[in-house]
This record gives C-alpha cells, sequence and structure tokens, in this order.
C-alpha cells in the first residue's frame, strides 16, 4: 500500500487514500456481498420484488390475413414483417405501463411462422427499494387473431366501392394539361385519399370513398386551372326510417378548352370588355386565371374562370398546327414588362421552314418575342395565311385585318434534334392511373401519348416558371456523357438547372420498386 | 441480547432514545409500548427516563452522551433541562451547547472514552465534548458521510459502521476508536445505522424490520451474548482483584 501510495503522490503530487469495497451481509440471507443500495444480494432482492409486476405477459393482436398487416389501435393497420424491427417496435407499443420501467433490451423469440404466437423477450431496469436498480427478463407472448381490416372488408364485400367520382375533363387534342395537373397534384398530395384514378378519354377520373374528399380536389382543381363544374347524386339506397339517404356522388369537372401557347378569337362582347383587346390574342398562362395577350401591341388582360363561364369562346388555332419559321430579320421597336412577364415588341420578317430556299414568301408580322429572337433564330408560329380556319367569332368582325403570321414561342427543335433519345438529368414522378381498357386506343393512341408528354417535358424545360410550380426529381439512373460535354458548341437547348432538382425520398426496397411500377403505368 | 421494537409503527428507534451504559433516554410516545420495551431490559440497572428536548420526541437525533455527560442543544427549554438533570443520576453531567449543528446526534457519535465529529463542528464544542463526556474527540467522516452520528453507533465493546465503508477507513476507524468495527445495516438493509440501532456494553434495541441476519451481526459485534450487567461487575472485580493482589 505505501508503494502504491508513493507512485500515485509521485504520479498527481497529491496522496489519493485507497480504497477498498469492503463486503457486508446480506441483510436477508446473511451471504457475503459487496454492499449495494438496497444492501440485499440479488437473489433475495429478487425473492422480495417483481419488477414485472403489473407489466403485462399476454397481449392479443389483430391481424388482417388480407393484407398482411397488423392494427394498432385505434384505428392505424400497419404493415411488418415477421421477426422485423417494425413489428418489434409495434409489439413494444402495445404493452401498456411499459413506461414505469426502463427496457433495456427486446428481441423475438423463435415462433412457429404458423403458431398464431409471437413471443418477445424484454429486458427491463426498475429502480426497487433505496435507489438499486434491478434487471430483469422475461418473455411477453403475443397472440395473434385474425381480423379482417376495415378496408379489406369493404373490399370483399363491394370491390365497387366508390362514393364519390371527381370526372376531369378537357376538350382538346392533347394530354399536356393532364400531365401538368397530374404533376400539380402530386406536389400538393391533392389526390392521396383517392381510392381509385382512372385515365378516360379525354380526361381523368378520381375515384373516392368519401364526398368530403372529392370535394377537396374540386376546391383545389378550382385554384388552379379555369374550370366548370357541376354535381349530381344518385341515390343508391335509403332507409325511411331512421331517414338516412344513400348517395353516390358525380362531380363533373370541365377545364377551359384554351390552354397556354393557343391562338383565341377573342368574341367582341368580351374583346369590348377587356378594352377592346385583340380579339386575336395568344394565351400566354393558364392558371384558375387565363392571360391573354395580343401580341400586336403588347396589352395583355386576365381573364377568371367565373367570366369565362359566362362568355365561353374556343381556341382558333392551338398548339398542334403551330409551324416553324426561320428569323430574318428582327427590329425591336418597344420593351414592356408587365404582370405576365417581359416583351419587347419588335416588327420580325421570317420564312417558313419548309418554303426557307424553294421560294421568297417573306411575311412582316410584329411579334412579342423581340427579346429572344435574332435573325437565323427559328420560331414557332400560326399561319394564318396559310391556315383555312373556320370559326363563327372571327367572322363576325368585318373588315378585320388578319395578320400572316402570330409568332408564339421560340423554337430549339434543331439544337434538340442533337440530343434526340437522351436520357435527361431528371425525373418526373407519376400517380397511379387505371387505364380505361373500354377506349381502345391502340398503338396509335400510346404514341401520340408519349410525344405529348416528350413536349411537356420539352415545355418544362424552356418555361422555369412552370417548372417553378411542380416537384422536379433528380435522376439517379442518369449518367452525363462526355460527349455531351464536348459538343457544346454555341448555344445549348434549355435545361432544368440542377439546383432546381429535388432529391427522392428512397427508404425501402418496396419503395423504389413502387415508384417504378409508375413510370411504366404513365408511359403506357 | 439486542432486541427488536418499534416507536409508534416506526422502526428507527434510534431517533426516539438515547442509550448509555449509564442511562436511557426515551420519546414521550402515544402509548408505552415503546418505554415499557426499554423498562423491561434496563429498568433494574439504569434509569430510563421519558423526555422530551426543545418540544420534539426525535431526542436520539438531538442529544449526545456517555455514562460521563449529556449533551442537549441550545433549544432545549430550561424545563426540559432541568427534567433532565432531576432524573439522571448524579454522576452524570448535563450541559447546554450554544452550537450551530443542533441535531448533536446526528453530529457526534461516542463511547465513554473516545467520540467522533461532525468535521464542521466548532471548536468550542468539540472541547466541550472532551470536557463533559470525558472522551478523546476526532473529527472524521464515515463513508464520505460527515453526519458520523448517523452512519455509526459503537460502544465499548464494539461498533457497527455504513455499508459501503472502505476496508481501509473500518481499519482507521477502529485503530482510532479501539474497539472492533464491522460494516453492516438494519432494518432490512438500512444503511443509517445510528437510526436503527441504539446499544451500551451490554445491550441493544433495533427497529422491527431488523432481520435475523442482521441481528446477530449487532449481537456479534457489540458482543452482547456473553454481555450481560453482572457479567461486567464480575469482569471488572477480577480485574481489580488482579491489580489489587
Amino acid at each position: 500500500m505505501m508503494a502504491h501510495g508513493a507512485a500515485a503522490a509521485a504520479a498527481t503530487d497529491m496522496f489519493t487514500p485507497q480504497h477498498t469495497a469492503g463486503r457486508v451481509l446480506c441483510c436477508m440471507c446473511g451471504i457475503s456481498m459487496p454492499p449495494n443500495a438496497a444492501n440485499m444480494c440479488v437473489a433475495c432482492l429478487r425473492s422480495q420484488v417483481d419488477i414485472t409486476e403489473g407489466l403485462q405477459k399476454q397481449v392479443t393482436l389483430l391481424f388482417c390475413t388480407e393484407c398482411g398487416r397488423y392494427l394498432q389501435p385505434p384505428r392505424t393497420w400497419i404493415k411488418a414483417q415477421l421477426e422485423s424491427k417494425e413489428l418489434l417496435t409495434f409489439c413494444i407499443k402495445r404493452l401498456k405501463n411499459l413506461n414505469k420501467v426502463r427496457l433495456v433490451d427486446a428481441g423475438f423469440v423463435w415462433t412457429e411462422p404458423h403458431s398464431k404466437r409471437l413471443k418477445v423477450k424484454l429486458k427491463i431496469q426498475k429502480e426497487v427499494v433505496n435507489g438499486a436498480i434491478m434487471e430483469q427478463s422475461y418473455v411477453v407472448e403475443y397472440v395473434v387473431v385474425d381480423n379482417m381490416c376495415d378496408s379489406c372488408s369493404r373490399a370483399a364485400a363491394n370491390p365497387d366501392q366508390w362514393v364519390a367520382v371527381v370526372q376531369v375533363r378537357q376538350k382538346v387534342d392533347h394530354k399536356r394539361t393532364f400531365f401538368f395537373l397530374e404533376q400539380l397534384i402530386l406536389k400538393h398530395s391533392a389526390a392521396d385519399q383517392a381510392i381509385n384514378i382512372k385515365q378516360m378519354h379525354d380526361g381523368v377520373d378520381f375515384f373516392y370513398s368519401n364526398r368530403s374528399h372529392a370535394l377537396k380536389l374540386l376546391d383545389f382543381l378550382t385554384n388552379v386551372v379555369p374550370i366548370k363544374s357541376r354535381h349530381d347524386k344518385q341515390l343508391v339506397s335509403h332507409d325511411t326510417k331512421s331517414n338516412t339517404y344513400n348517395y353516390k356522388f358525380t362531380f363533373s369537372v370541365e377545364i377551359c378548352p384554351v390552354c397556354r401557347g393557343d391562338l383565341v378569337c377573342l368574341p367582341q362582347k368580351v374583346a369590348a370588355g377587356l378594352g377592346n383587346i385583340g380579339p386575336l390574342v395568344l394565351c400566354i398562362r393558364v392558371s384558375n386565371n387565363l392571360l391573354l395577350l395580343d401580341p400586336h401591341n403588347l396589352r395583355s388582360a386576365y381573364v377568371d374562370a367565373s367570366q369565362y363561364r359566362r362568355l365561353p369562346y374556343r381556341p382558333l388555332l392551338s398548339s398542334k398546327q403551330l409551324v416553324e419559321y426561320v428569323v430574318l430579320d428582327i427590329e425591336i421597336e418597344s420593351e414592356v414588362s408587365a404582370v405576365g412577364g417581359n416583351w419587347a415588341l419588335a416588327d420580325a420578317q421570317v420564312v417558313r421552314s419548309s418554303d426557307f430556299g424553294k421560294n421568297d414568301t417573306i411575311f412582316t408580322t410584329k411579334t412579342h418575342l423581340g427579346h429572344l429572337l435574332h435573325p437565323g433564330d427559328y420560331a414557332l408560329g400560326y399561319d394564318l395565311y396559310g391556315a383555312n380556319v373556320n370559326d363563327l367569332e372571327l367572322d363576325k368582325y368585318k373588315g378585320l385585318v388578319i395578320p400572316d403570321v402570330i409568332l408564339v414561342k421560340k423554337s430549339y427543335e434543331e439544337k434538340r434534334q442533337k440530343r434526340r433519345g437522351r436520357s435527361r438529368p431528371w425525373k418526373l414522378k407519376n400517380l397511379p392511373m387505371e387505364v380505361d381498357t373500354t377506349v381502345a386506343g391502340g398503338r396509335q393512341e400510346e404514341e401520340k401519348m408519349a410525344g405529348d408528354y416528350e413536349k411537356f417535358l420539352e415545355e418544362l424545360e424552356e418555361d422555369p416558371e412552370l417548372r417553378s410550380k411542380i416537384a422536379l426529381y433528380k435522376d439517379p439512373t442518369y449518367r452525363e456523357s462526355s460527349e455531351i460535354a464536348s459538343m457544346s458548341d454555341g448555344e445549348e437547348p434549355p435545361s432544368v438547372p440542377l439546383e432546381e432538382l429535388l432529391a427522392e425520398l428512397r427508404l425501402e426496397e418496396y419503395s423504389v420498386k413502387g415508384s417504378d411500377d409508375d413510370d411504366d403505368m404513365s408511359v403506357s | 441480547m439486542a432486541t427488536r421494537c418499534q416507536f409508534e409503527n416506526s422502526s428507527d428507534i434510534g431517533v426516539f432514545s438515547k442509550l448509555t451504559n449509564a442511562y436511557c433516554l426515551v420519546a414521550v410516545g402515544g402509548s408505552e409500548n415503546f418505554y415499557s420495551t426499554f423498562e423491561a431490559e434496563l429498568a433494574d440497572v439504569i434509569p430510563v427516563v421519558k423526555v422530551s428536548i426543545a418540544g420534539t420526541r426525535v431526542i436520539g437525533r438531538m442529544c449526545v452522551g456517555n455514562k460521563n455527560g449529556l449533551l442537549l442543544p441550545n433549544s432545549v427549554t430550561d424545563q426540559e433541562l432541568l427534567h433532565i438533570r432531576n432524573c439522571l443520576p448524579d454522576g452524570v453531567v448535563v450541559q447546554r451547547v450554544d452550537e450551530r449543528l443542533s441535531a448533536l446526534g446526528n453530529c457526534v457519535t461516542c463511547n465513554d472514552y473516545v467520540s467522533l465529529i461532525h468535521t464542521d463542528l466548532d471548536r468550542e464544542t468539540e472541547e466541550l465534548i472532551a470536557d463533559v463526556l470525558n472522551v478523546e474527540v476526532f473529527r472524521q467522516t464515515i463513508a464520505g458521510n460527515i453526519l458520523v452520528g448517523s452512519y455509526s453507533v459503537f460502544s465499548n465493546r464494539g461498533g457497527l459502521v455504513h455499508p459501503h465503508t472502505s476496508i481501509e477507513d473500518l481499519d482507521e476507524l477502529s485503530s482510532l476508536l479501539q474497539v472492533p468495527l464491522v460494516a453492516g445495516t438494519v432494518n432490512r438493509g438500512s444503511e443509517v445505522i445510528g437510526a436503527g440501532l441504539v446499544a451500551n456494553d451490554w445491550t441493544a434495541f433495533c427497529g422491527l424490520d431488523t432481520t435475523a441476519t442482521e441481528l446477530s451481526v449487532v449481537e456479534s459485534v457489540f458482543k452482547l451474548r456473553e454481555a450481560q450487567p453482572s457479567a461486567i461487575v464480575n469482569e471488572l472485580r477480577a480485574s481489580l482483584i488482579d491489580t489489587l493482589a
């Protein structure tokens, strides 16, 4: 001890007395033991107190055999594999009074998978007499009782379960509106409660098990697109004695047929109401209202859904009829920055690309794209010179000078040609939609839809404002090839900056698989 | 022999009684049970006195004493002091102590020759203890506890200390006190020895919760099995005769 003391003193220049823990006799059985807080040996302590007292040793779990989920009271059903971490968490959460002790360890004791029994071995600690902490392990037996969950029993009773349906339609010859709407719905999780989503001719049907859920979607749609809606209900059954009526509700929603980039000939009344704008105007943007722009004097006007509903009009020409032009000369008159964006009024000399080098038909027109177009650029526009328009409203205007060309947007077709077939570094999510098989579209329909989707993606690349409304995700499978980098000569076609992309949340194997499935659905 | 008893359903009998070789003080309780337990054991040897100190019943924690004297805290009333003085044998000096730490029973512990005291006790009090109780005084702690009176009990023959006392401390204490010491418990594992046990040279009283094991430890360390008041007298007589012869 002296030597030890000297060594300690040398090390710290301080005398630290040595302490050897003594031994005392257990107060119950008299066995010699190191003193503890209860001053009782472990065997005696265990015989005196049972810390598992009041804790559940047997618990009943409800399990739906149809969907393989366990009931988490009061209403949640959770899926968990046998012996999985999730199941263990769930099992432990089911135990009452476990907050009164400290859980140290838990694990499954193996049981036969078909035995309808789960056994969990728990190790708990609890303070007993005088602050002594005792540890004890015990086994809880869970009896798994079969019980069909609500949704399964409903599905088993009547698979055609919907109570309310929202039928969204747009009578146009492309699907881009719905592609955009799908993204909006995804971003705002507006259709989470839908029990089924069906792609129909000219639109999509959303089925709900609850009327209020359908109303929620209807509300959402009113806020994002100009719509006209009506609702009907069909009496399914009723009980006069208890005065209950069981209806099926149908909400018919029609989206305004005027899309982004469409040319509209405003009816005289409307044009007058908007301060004699137009009457030939371009629809620049569609949200819950339409932004119309007269490309000849850069006057713009908003038309909201109710205004549109009172005096509806159809597009004169729509994006399908866009023709490519080559810009020969551009002369900027004035630049205007209005609510809808920045435009520059300019005089443009253009030639149809199809005519280029064949004849000398040059058109001179005014355009709002003066800030974008340069001589030699390609632009898309409506060829009113060659078009055979058949519009009653247009005929009502006597003496209206119709311009030969109305340019709508700059064309990046030439530049895109190079990277055709290459994948993009970003991707979109898709709603799990069921395709209506009764409307046999066939191969042609599929190709048309793929074309529309490509157009929609290109539009997203061109318009950052459009992008800002939806969520784009990084494509983890995308690999940038070296040739693209080396081929960068001159102006690149517009693309999405990487910083705008979101990283997708990936948790488990099946979520990845699920998203892949979704992709398949939408392309088909 | 050690006796188990209870004061009004409490096993902390050391709080409610004070036992020395020359007298025994017990608290005034609702029933006579507690008093009569002491009376049955001690009545024909030493006076058993019902007292209160400063109006309280926790007399064991308030005072300290041995066969030579008794120290009472400042808060004791004159009447109480007078009563105690009247009841105790003439040889016992009863003295009031002007000490800030008034729970003398917790801060001081002694037998008839040595005493351990709380480290923060006044020097005057220390001197008073040495004079009145006629003991050697050591400032000590027991297993890191400064309340030496709460965590130890010792007589002239042996002593019981806090169970966590290390072997080195035990050696040091027993060499200071010159009596064998043992680390142990009373009242079914309670480490507050002073509250659960009162002892003198021939008898001891424990709380009712004390187990047989603890009781046997107490009896063996305080050497109560062979100890009877008459045995001491015989022993003394033998040694006297030895020295006189």
